[in-house]
């Protein structure tokens, strides 16, 4: 069976091109919206270091961890720069109704 | 003349990046890194931190394990001293009186920690920090109960001196200077992390020298200071300063003035030997030609990486803006730019309580931005940076505003 669809929040609540935390449990996600208004969800640490990457700068479909600005395309989970390696888990997301959902797998 | 073979003298964080940016950009030759220290190239910054705090001995990050050497064909070398550069025949000496031929060679030497100069200071009881071996000797004297003297408020001593705390220490932080923080750290900056390590528990003796240190191995220590005050402690760590790792340039005939002097290509007065990271001098163009050093992780990375590119061939020159950042408790503190060059300060509001100030010259131009909070502080500061770059002068009153967003004014 298909895990359930988890309310994240008011797709207003991220401003266009920024990143917010969610945390579901044990789990923390980091949920984007695109310079293009789309929706998008990964892994809440970089890969490299147990770094937020909500606290990033989100430009165009790249989140730049803010510590060792390692980059990831958060778009399809890619490692796009040193010292990030390993790609980064993406999650599926919705927006229906004005609130953004993402599953958790 | 095609170059075959380049040798990188230093296996830190820049001469490790710069021979993985010579791999992934396309280099085909032979790589070889020569290392002192008995290890794989590792990351510093956690030894100040996570090493020293974490319940069991963490390894240190490698940048380089057996693997990757493998994978990227890289000839690494550890526990091997360069002695000596012959560079009319281009080859390195190595103190075993073996030698390596170049066609490129990179200098990323590195930095040593000063050393204190005082009556009774030459002992191992005091303790530096700067390698892996060096975090796992003061780790194991630190527990709880151990009465800590950090001499030194820069970031080494301060990182040492809140993992101290941590760890249960008893911790007393000395320095010379009225404040913590003197070199290239706002004022506000520095006393709102001053409070922090007054809260968590430490003492703080600043303004005042020290007159003589006793410390005898694995007996009590002592430390008197200018003012008569006798510190009695168990473990003394000085934290007070990096001297550039020049001793293999000079004795090649390399211009050396605090670092080995290079130009915005980071190459050396010989344009086949390059240098990059803490060892190095170079100038800045976007702050007119300035010259400087850092002591960075960030520096050190992004100097190998066009350092690696104009070994080759390249001819980019080196513009990234200074940026460090240091985590003493749940704070971090952030600096991009040059503070110094600063007339005008504007303090923001930042996201989460964040405390930023924006630092501008007698032209309004943003020259520097400084912070403390927690970890989302890292967002602003990097919007902050790339105004810098930009040599942007937006008005104090925009910056100061928490309703306008920093993105909007790029």
């Amino acid at each position: 069976m298909q895990e359930p669809w988890i309310e994240v929040c008011d797709s207003n609540d991220i401003e266009e091109e920024d990143v917010i935390r969610f945390d579901y449990g044990s789990v923390t996600l980091a949920v984007y919206r695109s310079d293009k208004n789309a929706f998008y969800a990964t892994n809440g640490y970089c890969t490299h270091e147990r770094v937020h990457l909500s606290d990033g700068l989100v430009m165009g479909n790249i989140i730049e961890c803010p510590k060792h600005n390692g980059r990831f395309d958060y778009t399809t989970g890619q490692a796009k720069k040193t010292p990030a390696c390993d790609a980064l888990q993406t999650y599926p997301v919705k927006v229906t109704g004005g609130k953004v959902y993402v599953r958790i797998e | 003349m095609t170059i075959e073979s380049i040798v990188i003298v230093g296996a830190g964080e820049a001469g490790a990046r710069a021979a993985i940016e010579l791999r992934e950009g396309g280099f085909n030759g032979e790589i070889t890194i020569v290392g002192r220290e008995n290890m794989h190239p590792y990351e510093r910054p956690p030894l100040s931190k996570t090493v020293l705090l974490m319940p069991q001995t963490p390894a240190p990050a490698t940048i380089l394990d057996e693997q990757k050497c493998g994978a990227y064909q890289i000839n690494l070398i550890t526990g091997k001293e360069a002695i000596k550069i012959e560079r009319g025949q281009k080859r390195v000496v190595f103190e075993d009186g073996s030698s390596k031929g170049y066609d490129r060679l990179l200098l990323a030497t590195g930095a040593n920690p000063r050393r204190l100069m005082l009556e009774g200071s030459d002992t191992s009881g005091v303790m530096y920090l700067r390698t892996y071996a060096d975090a796992l000797v003061l780790r194991s004297r630190l527990s709880a109960g151990k009465r800590v003297v950090v001499i030194g408020g820069g970031f080494i001593g301060l990182e040492v001196a809140a993992s101290a705390r941590e760890t249960g220490c008893e911790v007393t932080l000395l320095d010379l200077a009225p404040r913590i923080l003197m070199r290239g750290v706002p004022a506000q900056i520095a006393g709102q992390m001053e409070s922090r390590h007054r809260e968590a528990g430490v003492q703080f003796k600043l303004g005042t020298g020290i007159e003589q240190i006793h410390a005898p191995a694995g007996r009590e220590h002592a430390v008197t200071l200018s003012d008569g005050t006798i510190l009695k402690c168990d473990v003394i760590v000085a934290g007070i300063g990096a001297i550039p790792e020049t001793t293999l340039a000079s004795a090649s005939g390399l211009v050396v003035d605090n670092g080995i002097v290079v130009d915005d290509q980071l190459r050396t007065s010989d344009p086949h030997i390059y240098a990059a990271g803490d060892c190095c001098s170079f100038p800045h163009h976007l702050f007119g030609g300035q010259r400087m050093r850092l002591e960075a992780w960030r520096n050190a990375v992004d100097q190998a990486i066009v350092a690696a590119r104009n070994l080759v061939g390249g001819t980019e020159s080196y513009a990234a803006v200074p940026w460090f950042w240091s985590d003493q408790y749940d704070k971090t503190l952030q600096v991009v730019g040059l503070p110094d060059l600063g007339c005008v300060t504007v303090e923001r509001s930042g996201l989460n309580g964040n405390q930023l100030y924006v630092h501008l010259d007698e032209e309004g131009t943003i020259v520097a931005a400084s912070g403390i909070g927690d970890g989302s502080l890292g967002k602003e500061i990097r919007i902050l940076e790339k105004l810098i770059e930009r040599r942007a002068k937006p008005s104090s009153e925009q910056l100061s505003d928490p309703a306008i967003r920093l993105k909007s004014l790029l």
